[in-house]
């Protein structure tokens, strides 16, 4: 029993959650910012597995999540909303339960094959020369979809909110959070299985040494394949979710700046580190609320926070220890396969 | 069939010949030095046979396969296993990681089976894991497993790097100068632990080695290599009374 309680405690957090923001006991502030928390633990922990793990330096996550956001939301708008492009949607709002998963795993294996664009050039370039590849990837996503007028180019699109309306009109509780608390989870959850595993420790021992890796037999292309198609997709998924959330998409939300903001977060929490990685991405959240009366000036105090940062702890809050090997008492209250 | 064979090996660096027409068959269960002086190509032989280099001209089977077109990962699930020069762990993974990441060509379970945790996940890791611990038990490791390799000390080290080789259950075991940098205590050790992994394990064993006390004390064997080319080939005693050998490497007393 005592094993389980993490796992309890966890989805007891998020009933609990789900209840209160139904009642409006905590406001629809807080509920957004809760939200956009989940949705930054996906990106700082699906980063993680590139940044932190494999110790390469990926700066296009923004693209990948641009990706996943466009599709997922093109998806559930050509279904369930009046659009330019088919006219009347193609399914009744009943169904739209059943297809928001659908579409946000659409959105997912779309970034996922999108990685393939950073995956494959990995095999023969690593570091800085990999890095320029990344932030070319993340231009490629953002310019093509400026050009692409059918999906509103540089002014964005919208109609993402029939969906959502569709699952209240079903039942009305807070969907979008259940879903982003739901993502949240499975994520972690599968980026931990993934990293637990000696077939995912391949990751790491490319980073530690290459050469060593694929003399003792790790497949070193296959595994960099599976990480970055692993990262992006999830970087996708976290896309689909913010779409539905805002219930509008601008190819600019997706630029460099979003791609830093999530490698901020990767650095703050301890790179190789999955605990590190939600909570800062947790932390992060929580930064950017408390500094908004700043406005924009809260982008000359959050940089200057990553110089003290990498000054005073370069290995970030965790360094690559997990909160489990801080405080070995709590693996007393959980038992991850 | 030989366990390897090299026929006409060459392999060229832009215009330097760095391994020329290099010829070798290696039986089962033997144990045979590769020695030269410094920049003899003996390490590019090394990185031709795990196929970390492709040759120029010639070809090597091992086991009877052609490995011309291979990538290393590829080659070594054949059974080609070997340690480096310069110690190359993972150093920010617990011993036991290392010996268990090393298993990856067998691990036999795919990418789904690792998220869902299938029975067959579950059986291969416990495989992966009960060999490890078994290899580390035998080459009295057992007590380093879960500390970080970088906080060992260099013999123990070499060991560790050896046991990894070891855990792909080769049958050709390739060790690069593995007494470097080792003092005299360490050495004595490894002769005994490569000795004792001999007789052990059905494996053969091939070194590059500069101390003659680690190569006249193990090998069989003994081929010499300078500037690329093979100049001799013979039994330790043959080797060491050979005047071509005496010339580019041992070196004389009377100066």
């Amino acid at each position: 029993m005592q094993k389980h309680t993490f796992t309890i405690s966890l989805f007891a957090g998020i009933f609990l959650l789900t209840v209160l923001a139904q009642f409006g006991v905590i406001n629809q502030y807080l509920v957004s910012v809760i939200m956009l928390m989940g949705v930054n633990i996906i990106l700082s922990t699906s980063l993680n597995l590139v940044n932190g793990y494999m110790g390469e330096f990926s700066c296009g996550h923004g693209g990948f999540m641009c990706v996943g956001a466009y599709v997922s939301s093109v998806v559930t708008v050509l279904c369930f909303s009046k659009n330019h492009i088919l006219g009347a949607p193609l399914l009744p709002p009943s169904l739209a339960l059943l297809a928001f998963p659908l579409a946000l795993a659409a959105g997912a294996a779309v970034a996922a094959v999108a990685g393939l664009v950073v995956a494959i050039p990995s095999f023969k370039t690593r570091g800085d020369y990999l890095a320029i590849i990344t932030l070319a990837a993340n231009y490629i996503v953002i310019s093509a979809i400026d050009n692409m007028e059918i999906i509103g180019g540089p002014r964005g699109f919208m109609g993402m909110n029939a969906t959502v309306n569709g699952m209240e009109g079903l039942l009305d509780i807070p969907w979008m959070l259940l879903w982003v608390l739901s993502g949240t989870v499975f994520t972690v959850w599968l980026l931990r299985r993934f990293v637990s595993s000696t077939l995912g420790k391949g990751v790491p021992a490319i980073a530690q040494d290459e050469i060593a890796a694929e003399i003792m037999s790790v497949d070193t292309n296959r595994m960099k394949l599976i990480a970055f198609m692993l990262s992006s997709g999830l970087a996708g998924l976290a896309g689909g979710l913010f779409a539905h959330i805002l219930g509008y998409v601008n190819p600019h939300s997706f630029d460099i700046m979003k791609s830093t903001e999530v490698m901020v977060m990767v650095y703050l929490g301890g790179m190789g580190s999955l605990s590190g990685a939600t909570l800062s991405a947790i932390l992060f959240t929580v930064l950017l609320e408390v500094l908004r009366p700043l406005e924009i000036w809260k982008w000359v105090v959050i940089p200057l926070l990553l110089i003290l940062l990498m000054q005073f702890r370069p290995e970030g809050i965790m360094g690559n220890k997990e909160l489990s090997d801080l405080f070995p008492k709590l693996k007393k209250y959980y038992s991850f396969k | 069939m030989p366990l390897l064979e090299a026929k006409g090996l060459t392999r060229r660096f832009g215009g330097l010949i760095a391994v020329n027409d290099f010829n070798i068959e290696l039986g089962e269960r033997e144990m045979v030095a590769l020695i030269g002086p410094n920049g003899a190509g003996k390490t590019t032989v090394f990185n031709l046979v795990s196929g970390f280099y492709q040759p120029s001209e010639g070809a090597i089977t091992i086991n009877g396969r052609d490995t011309r077109g291979m990538r290393p990962h590829q080659v070594t699930s054949l059974g080609v296993a070997r340690t480096f020069q310069g110690i190359r762990l993972w150093g920010e993974m617990t011993v036991l990681d290392n010996i268990r990441v090393s298993q990856h060509y067998r691990a036999g379970y795919s990418l789904l089976d690792c998220f869902l945790r299938t029975k067959k996940y579950m059986i291969r890791e416990k495989e992966i894991e009960r060999v490890a611990w078994e290899l580390l038990e035998a080459m009295e490791l057992k007590e380093y497993a879960l500390e970080l390799p970088r906080n060992l000390s260099y013999g123990l080290q070499r060991r560790v790097e050896i046991a990894r080789a070891m855990s792909l259950k080769p049958s050709l075991l390739l060790l690069d100068e593995p007494a470097a940098g080792l003092n005299s205590a360490d050495v004595e050790g490894l002769i005994k632990l490569v000795r004792w992994i001999h007789d052990t394990f059905p494996v053969t064993i091939w070194m590059i080695e500069h101390q003659m006390k680690v190569v006249m004390s193990l090998c069989t064997r003994i081929k010499v290599v300078d500037f690329g080319a093979t100049i001799a080939d013979g039994t330790p005693e043959e080797i060491q009374n050979n005047p071509a050998v005496i010339k580019a490497y041992l070196g004389d007393d009377t100066i």
